[in-house]
């Protein structure tokens, strides 16, 4: 299929950056979206122009390193699929693709699609982690037993890869999604709770810090991400700040 | 936001309430609203725990949507916000602020008149010259104009889209939301969402048409 790409090309975090029309013709439908940007930029290098920077990794969907924001939605049309996972069987022939980075106050584009994510890690060092003795005398993690139903539920919210489609979709640019992604992963297990209240308070007050917007649930996260992290992990978070904040019980 | 949203929700129904009672009798309605504009408990903690209450959700709101605009500097080239959340969701300061607007109106309608009657007049008796209780007449008289009523049916449409989205969004914000009551309580949102804002358009339809038909 033949179809005309708008993509945002940006130099450097300075550049003011603009969208440039990039027609691409005889594109295969079992492509995936990533490398059909590969053919363009094949296209680019051999025409002598500077090829189009994109995030990607292990492009299978657990590293959460591609990022695109595409006609309007984070990851593209399909529903629980990172970029590197659609495919171009989604697209018709003549289509016209927006292709633009995630775009957040807090996640500065570095050069055309590629933005940093770093603040999200910031927010994950200010809690997002259990202090343990690693000296050798560690107690064996099985030998503590758990409730299915919470070693389920933490189990969903650690499948987090932590890309930032959720903060790319929110019309907020609230992290929520993916902060209560990673304080749940913990807050659940017995041992994460020893910390439990620290890291709440410490990981959400270095969400605000980084200039993230603030949750209004609206629910476009929930939709978006590829990995179906559920709305609930905001409400047991909303849950969690409270208490930790004005000690009720939880 | 939410715990000024649950005040004011549950400050709605209370109006309602009396409301409606201007629809069934003339008499109950005059005797509580004499009640709620001399009670010293209600006229002055309650409502100035109300007036805090309004003023402090639409500040709050205000600012929130300002710090929210800013957590974005760059604007998508194309977004398509419809696939994946609702209207209400989106532009809860859009049917705010048309609220907003309308209590500046309800005020001029009822609240300074009423303020200045009984506090700068100093007539807290509640009457008429002629001696009957003067709340139901003066609800009454508010609505022969066709366009105070069309204002007020605006309003109040959009109040019905501000509550569909804040009365779930309310119990997520406290935490109480989980994907086991979160059908019910979207279904709770759309009936009392619809319900509440019906009802103040009915008593106000209704005093309209009595006039002219009755
Ligand atoms: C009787 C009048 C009103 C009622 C009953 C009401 C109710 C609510 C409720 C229940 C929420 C959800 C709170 C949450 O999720 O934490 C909310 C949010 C909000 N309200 Fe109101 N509200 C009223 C008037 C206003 C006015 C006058 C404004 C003016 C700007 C306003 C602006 C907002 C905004 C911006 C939000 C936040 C958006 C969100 O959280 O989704 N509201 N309101
Ligand atoms: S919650 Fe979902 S969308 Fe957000 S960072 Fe994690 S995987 Fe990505
Ligand atoms: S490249 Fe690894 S998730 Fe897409």
């Amino acid at each position: 299929m033949n179809l005309n790409l708008k993509i945002w090309r940006q130099k450097s975090k300075k550049d003011k950056g603009k969208i440039v029309d990039y027609p691409i013709a005889n594109v295969s439908e079992h492509m995936s979206f990533l490398e059909m940007l590969d053919v363009l930029n094949e296209e680019l290098v051999s025409k002598g122009e500077e090829p189009v920077a994109f995030d990607h990794d292990c492009r299978e969907g657990i590293f959460g390193m591609c990022s695109l924001y595409i006609n309007g939605e984070a990851h593209g049309p399909d529903r629980g699929v990172t970029t590197c996972q659609l495919h171009m069987r989604k697209f018709k022939d003549g289509d016209t693709i927006f292709i633009e980075p995630f775009r957040a106050t807090a996640l500065p584009v570095i050069k055309d699609l590629i933005v940093d994510r770093s603040s999200m890690d910031r927010i994950q060092q200010a809690g997002g982690f259990v202090s343990v003795n690693t000296s050798g005398n560690t107690q064996d993690a099985n030998a503590i037993p758990i409730p299915k139903e919470n070693a389920d539920l933490a189990f969903d919210a650690a499948t987090c890869i932590g890309c930032g489609a959720c903060i790319a979709t929110c019309k907020n640019s609230s992290a929520m999604l993916y902060v209560s992604a990673k304080v749940s992963q913990f807050s659940l297990l017995p041992q994460g709770q020893v910390e439990a209240k620290d890291r709440v308070i410490n990981m959400v007050n270095k969400m605000d810090e980084e200039g993230f917007g603030n949750c209004t649930n609206t629910g476009a996260c929930e939709v978006e991400c590829p990995k179906g992290i559920s709305l609930d992990n905001i409400s047991r978070m909303n849950r969690e700040f409270l208490s930790a904040n004005f000690g009720l019980k939880k | 936001m939410a715990l000024s949203g649950f005040f004011l929700m549950f400050f709605l129904v209370q109006h309602l309430t009396i409301n409606t009672l201007s629809v069934f009798s003339e008499e109950m309605f005059n005797e509580v609203s004499h009640f709620m504009g001399t009670n010293p408990l209600v006229q002055f903690l309650l409502q100035p725990v109300l007036i805090f209450a309004v003023v402090f959700h639409f500040v709050m709101g205000m600012f929130l949507e300002y710090r929210n605009n800013k957590a974005r500097d760059v604007s998508y080239a194309y977004n398509k916000p419809a696939a994946n959340s609702s209207w209400m969701s989106r532009n809860m300061i859009i049917s705010g602020l048309t609220v907003l607007a309308f209590l500046v109106l309800h005020f001029i309608d009822f609240w300074i008149p009423e303020i200045s009657t009984k506090y700068v007049v100093g007539d807290m008796t509640g009457k008429l010259a002629d001696g009957s209780f003067r709340y139901y007449h003066e609800l009454h008289e508010k609505f022969v104009s066709p366009a105070r009523v069309v204002a007020y049916v605006v309003a109040f449409v959009f109040l019905a889209l501000h509550l569909i989205h804040g009365f779930q969004s309310s119990f997520q914000s406290v935490g109480f939301r989980k994907s086991n009551n979160k059908l019910l309580l979207s279904r709770l949102s759309y009936l009392f969402a619809i319900l509440v804002p019906a009802g103040f358009i009915f008593v106000a339809v209704f005093h309209y048409v009595s006039h002219n038909h009755l």
